[in-house]
């Protein structure tokens, strides 16, 4: 099986999206012939023509008004914004327009076929405008799917979903890990599943959720704490909406101690919505607070990034504070 | 990249080079303009489409003033502008996308949307392709290329632009027509999807009814230009600025603007110059804001009476049936508004779909909650919505639903 980082698996699941079906299309700011910023398009206007991967000019609403336009009309646009923090010029077309365009017309029209891509996430010394995670934003607004993978073998089983799934969705995807995520990613075409988490590892003392970049942090806050005797579960949320409550709260049946992490900030972030889902169902089983382990409610620092980032350590003292409550 | 002399004192350019002039064959007497050549329209396209500028008149009257009885919640009319809307729609080809913004019922007549698709849109009962989600006049229809209105302004631009690429890759020959007031112009999408219209070679035409008002605000404050046709220049795109009252002239610009937008895959830009005759909605009030002589001044230039001016000219068309049309358009009106007033609500498990493709295990799980709580309440809730169950309907009903 060979090997690839993030980048390249996402460009390996363009280029079979883009090669079975002609009505599929990839756009953005640069995305042409230089391949995106972070090269994510390489190679494809050379191989498929600058009809269905190009450059846009450089406007956000516009992209995403584009694009909802093509998928409203039976193609299957996959539009690529920048950075996630640049999203938000484009908020009115995702939200208002994007999310409704199945329900407000009694499912006469659709732009089911849309996928938005947006790299996000700290720890690139990005400062306030290159490290956003905005997935809180759009995890409130029914009729969006949020996806976020971890790695690049999830990267191109979520994203070829993503792509064929009946519904629109937002793909974010860990920047970070872009070139520093490596791992066996097969040739061939595989999906994986919207909406369902999966358990990356079994334990039994306390669960750990979470999604994209941060799962890394997880296994090596889990390292640690495994070293101390605890058993760690972890749960990949994978999909942020629809959410897998489903999974988490069995996991929290046998455990009895939740600790959710993200990047966003805490109040009012994704962690706030799964603590809430789980305490209704797992009251009774519950041996400690639920934690949640985040970034500070400020904007997202520069110089101060590791200070502000929730780190391994920040995790493991989560998990023992928990565990010994 | 720009390709201009150089110059070496500096010059500054203000606009005021570009002069668009405007548009017109049909003078207010039901007279051509000298020299003006009226496009090709036999006697049954012409009457088509004078029809669905009457049938579009008849349909804003009744309609408001039963809003007035209390009968429907909100209504907004089109009233002054039916040339502008039906003009354009005849002149393109019927399975042309239509994305308009919310004062084109005429574009749906013209196309053969009936009264009771109307009325079931505007009273939001089980009929309503809509399933009853959105304020009245929010209508769409697939079977006819329109696609379902949406409250927010101008969003409908860029994603026009977006729909016409892809009917340029699928490559039919179809075109798509996008309508938008002259305020909504001030939005960022607007500029957004002219441009990229441009740049990615679209066949698309923007039409934007420039009717003079934004609710209460006047163009003079929507913008210091001459109007919208200008902002063409800056993409590099073709304009015409039209007189929108004038049905010959607005019939036979977009006549032309389809040639382009379809033979050339270029966008073009229409800007039709009218006058929103009645409020902007049922929720306004003009007097506050304008004056009943600016009115009166715009009521002699009422595009109807111009059409049937011209058809008198041609023998086209009398008093007699003119008197027949209004009586049986009124009657079918009352007749439609009554049939769909009677209609149950959607059932309440439309709360729940279409959201997405698949109804999601929590959505589920949400309005079984309700609906236990609805049992537990009964007399609190509408009776629409107490129909609980698909099969159990508040009304007795059993018509054919739905267009799909």
């Amino acid at each position: 099986m060979p090997t690839m980082n993030m980048l390249q698996a996402i460009n390996n699941a363009l280029d079979i999206a883009m090669g079975e079906d002609e009505k599929v299309l990839c756009f953005g700011e640069d995305v042409g012939s230089f391949g995106g910023v972070f090269r994510a398009t390489s190679h494809l206007q050379e191989k498929y023509g600058r009809a269905r991967c190009f450059n846009t000019p450089l406007v956000e609403q516009g992209i995403i008004g584009f694009a909802n336009g093509l998928a409203a009309q039976g193609s299957v646009p996959v539009a690529e914004i920048q950075f996630a923090d640049y999203i938000f010029p484009a908020f009115d077309q995702i939200v208002n327009e994007t999310a409704k365009f199945r329900y407000r017309s009694g499912d006469l029209f659709n732009v089911g076929g849309l996928t938005i891509r947006a790299p996000y996430g700290g720890g690139i010394s990005g400062g306030l405008y290159h490290s956003q995670s905005p997935e809180a934003y759009f995890a409130h607004t029914p009729g969006l799917k949020v996806v976020v993978p971890r790695d690049p073998y999830q990267a191109k089983g979520l994203l070829l979903a993503a792509i064929r799934d009946p519904d629109p969705v937002i793909f974010f995807e860990p920047k970070r890990l872009y070139r520093a995520a490596v791992g066996e990613v097969p040739e061939e075409d595989y999906q994986l599943p919207i909406g369902e988490a999966e358990v990356t590892k079994e334990g039994t003392d306390v669960t750990l959720v979470g999604w994209g970049a941060q799962m890394e942090v997880i296994d090596r806050a889990v390292e640690l704490a495994e070293k101390d005797g605890i058993s760690c579960e972890v749960i990949d949320l994978r999909s942020l909406l629809p959410w897998d409550v489903d999974t988490v709260a069995e996991s929290v049946f046998k455990t009895g101690r939740l600790v959710i992490t993200h990047e966003a900030p805490r109040t009012g972030g994704f962690a706030g919505e799964i603590a809430a889902a789980v305490q209704e169902r797992c009251f009774l089983y519950l041996e400690s607070p639920i934690a949640r382990v985040t970034g500070l409610d400020t904007p997202f620092p520069l110089t101060l990034e590791k200070e502000y980032l929730p780190d391994h350590l920040k995790i493991v003292e989560a998990i023992r504070e928990s565990v010994n409550f | 990249m720009t390709t201009t002399a150089d110059i070496h004192e500096p010059t500054f350019l203000a606009g005021d080079e570009f002069s668009i002039p405007t548009f017109r064959l049909l003078k207010q007497d039901g007279t051509l303009y000298e020299g003006a050549k009226a496009p090709e329209l036999d006697k049954d396209q012409a009457l088509a489409i004078y029809h669905a500028m009457v049938a579009t008149r008849v349909l804003d009257e009744r309609m408001l003033a039963a809003q007035r009885q209390g009968r429907l919640s909100f209504y907004m009319q089109c009233t002054g502008e039916e040339a502008a809307v039906v003009g354009a729609t005849a002149a393109l080809d019927d399975a042309d996308m239509i994305m308009a913004q919310y004062r084109e019922q005429g574009a749906l007549i013209y196309r053969g949307f009936t009264f009771d698709e109307f009325m079931n849109q505007l009273f939001g009962n089980e009929l309503d392709y809509g399933k009853g989600r959105q304020m009245p006049i929010h209508y769409g229809s697939r079977k006819l290329h329109y696609m379902t209105i949406s409250s927010p302004l101008a969003t409908q631009i860029p994603q026009a632009t977006g729909y016409a690429y892809g009917q340029k890759l699928a490559g039919d020959g179809q075109c798509t027509a996008v309508f938008f007031g002259e305020g909504a112009a001030s939005e960022g999408d607007f500029h957004a999807a002219l441009n990229m219209a441009a740049v990615h070679e679209a066949p698309v035409i923007f039409f934007c009814r420039n009717n003079g008002y934004a609710i209460s605000t006047p163009s003079i404050e929507q913008f210091a230009a001459d109007g919208v046709a200008p902002r063409a220049f800056g993409y590099r795109m073709h304009v015409i600025r039209v007189d929108g009252n004038d049905i010959l002239a607005v019939y036979s610009a977009t006549q032309e603007a389809r040639r382009i937008a379809v033979e050339h895959n270029q966008p073009v830009l229409i800007e039709a110059m009218s006058y929103r005759l009645a409020a902007h909605s049922s929720s306004d009030d003009p007097s506050g804001y304008r004056s009943k002589k600016e009115e009166e001044a715009w009521r002699e230039k009422d595009p109807i009476l111009r059409m049937q001016r011209w058809l008198d000219d041609l023998g086209w068309w009398s008093d007699d049936e003119e008197k027949a049309l209004q009586e049986s358009l009124r009657r079918e009106v009352l007749e439609t508004m009554k049939r769909a007033e009677k209609r149950p609500p959607p059932p309440l498990d439309s709360l729940i779909t279409d959201v997405y493709a698949d109804v999601t295990p929590e959505l589920q799980r949400q309005l079984d909650a309700l609906k236990r709580h609805i049992r537990q309440y009964p007399e609190a809730y509408p009776k629409g919505a107490r129909a609980l169950d698909s099969d159990v309907r508040a009304g007795d009903d059993t018509a054919a639903k739905g267009e799909k």
